[in-house]
């Protein structure tokens, strides 16, 4: 099942940011949003995770199938690495945490609290979490943030294994993950006009 | 749900969980109590199965913010909201964690503090059952209370005003079982009161506060 947007319209703090949005992910292929700061990519992203209403417009193929990566990485400081990951993978239905701790090389550091961590391999445990959602669709924002290019590498090979399983992606990124699935949709011509509000501001 | 139900106790108990400042507040509102009212065993008696609740109702509000918005800081909350939990079963785990690091100690502790305040002989018995039958209903009524204030910076003031006011029938009924209890008194209708005030909120209020938490996370 692809993920579809269509005729999508996606407001922050009641204010419209993007409109008349439409694409498709299809199964086993990656999109990468490209726009300036501000340009409402996270609003975007949240939208398609379900974390707020979309203005108008409809997303399909989103739901139940979702794994989200928010800049926040959902981490407890007071647990351990191998604690955080299995309390998501219970989470969602999953038991088996290896493959996440080699993909994101975080094997020697499983028994290390997360407030150790350094900001790159918190945000490596923060990836490391979409692997054991068992989720076919990753909508990632900005999941590249504090890494160096010896974890992107790392962060690519598990995109691409992803994709090679079936799954799809949908990511908020301006690093060249020099991914062959990967399409590129700008959302800069997408930028909502100002519009009048038929609401009361005090209700938005 | 037990995976998150056991990552909240663990969390509670483990550095900077929190687990016993609630309790540590317990026992110093009960012992300066009698420090402020003077060595008059009588009138403590008196105005021990009161002071016991009020005591334990602050203990549960100085927790009541760290509910939701550690969650919400290090970005868990919307983690969770996109995983397969229900939000209604999000906030009633929580609820439950609550109750179960703040709420239980208290009503274990409660007996022993009554010591302090001279509590009638009677009076054991009846502080610790109100106390097990009202706590679970400050929990829940809480919960609402940090889902409500998620999120909002100090947010902790404006909680205490809007969860204050919702205790006060909790309040009433729960001393007045100790009281009476205390006095050798029939409990019956105060208890009733009681244990249908914590019945209503337990299934009622996790609606309200998932619905709430899933505005404020917009």
């Amino acid at each position: 099942m692809d993920l579809q947007v269509t005729d999508l319209a996606v407001a922050r703090g009641g204010v419209p940011v993007l409109e008349g949005l439409n694409f498709s992910v299809a199964d086993g292929r990656a999109l990468v949003l490209r726009g300036p700061n501000g340009s409402g990519k996270t609003t975007l992203l949240r939208t398609i995770a379900g974390l707020q209403p979309a203005l108008e417009g409809e997303v399909i193929g989103a739901g139940e199938r979702i794994a989200y990566a928010a800049h926040a990485d959902g981490l407890k400081t007071a647990l351990t690495v191998t604690e955080n990951l299995t309390f998501w993978a219970k989470v969602f239905g999953n038991s088996d945490i290896s493959a996440a701790l080699t993909g994101f090389d975080l094997l020697d550091l499983a028994d290390r609290p997360a407030g150790s961590l350094s900001a790159g391999q918190k945000r490596r445990l923060g990836l490391a979490r979409l692997m054991v959602t068992g989720r076919p669709v990753w909508v990632l924002d900005e999941p590249t943030v504090s890494l160096d290019a010896a974890s992107v590498a790392l962060f690519a090979e598990a995109v691409r294994a992803h994709l090679q399983a079936g799954g799809s992606a949908l990511m908020a990124t301006h690093i060249d993950l020099g991914l062959d699935e990967a399409d590129t949709f700008d959302v800069t011509p997408c930028r909502a006009k100002p519009r009048v509000s038929a609401l009361d501001e005090a209700f938005l | 749900m037990i995976a998150l139900l056991m990552r909240d106790l663990r969390l509670a108990v483990r550095a900077g969980g929190g687990f016993g400042l609630g309790l540590a507040f317990f026992l110093i509102v009960t012992v300066l109590v009698p420090l402020g009212v003077g060595p008059e065993t009588a009138l403590l008696s008196k105005i021990a199965p009161g002071i016991l609740w009020i005591g334990a109702l602050l203990a549960c509000l100085l927790s009541l913010d760290r509910i939701f918005a550690l969650d919400f800081e290090d970005g868990s909350i919307d983690l969770l909201a996109t995983a397969p939990l229900p939000m209604e079963g999000i906030v009633t785990v929580k609820a439950l964690a609550h109750w179960l690091t703040t709420g239980l100690p208290l009503v274990l502790a409660a007996p022993a503090l009554g010591v302090l305040l001279s509590l009638p002989q009677g009076g054991y018995f009846w502080i610790v059952v109100s106390l097990l039958v009202g706590t679970p209903a400050l929990s829940v009524i809480g919960t609402f209370g940090a889902a409500l204030t998620v999120g909002l910076k100090r947010g902790g003031l404006l909680m205490s005003l809007l969860v204050l006011p919702l205790y006060v029938p909790t309040l009433v009924f729960g001393a007045e079982v100790a009281r009476r209890g205390g006095e050798g008194l029939v409990v019956q209708t105060p208890l009733l009161m009681l244990a249908g005030i914590s019945c209503g909120a337990v299934a009622l209020l996790p609606f309200a506060s998932a619905a709430v938490l899933r505005i404020n996370l917009r």
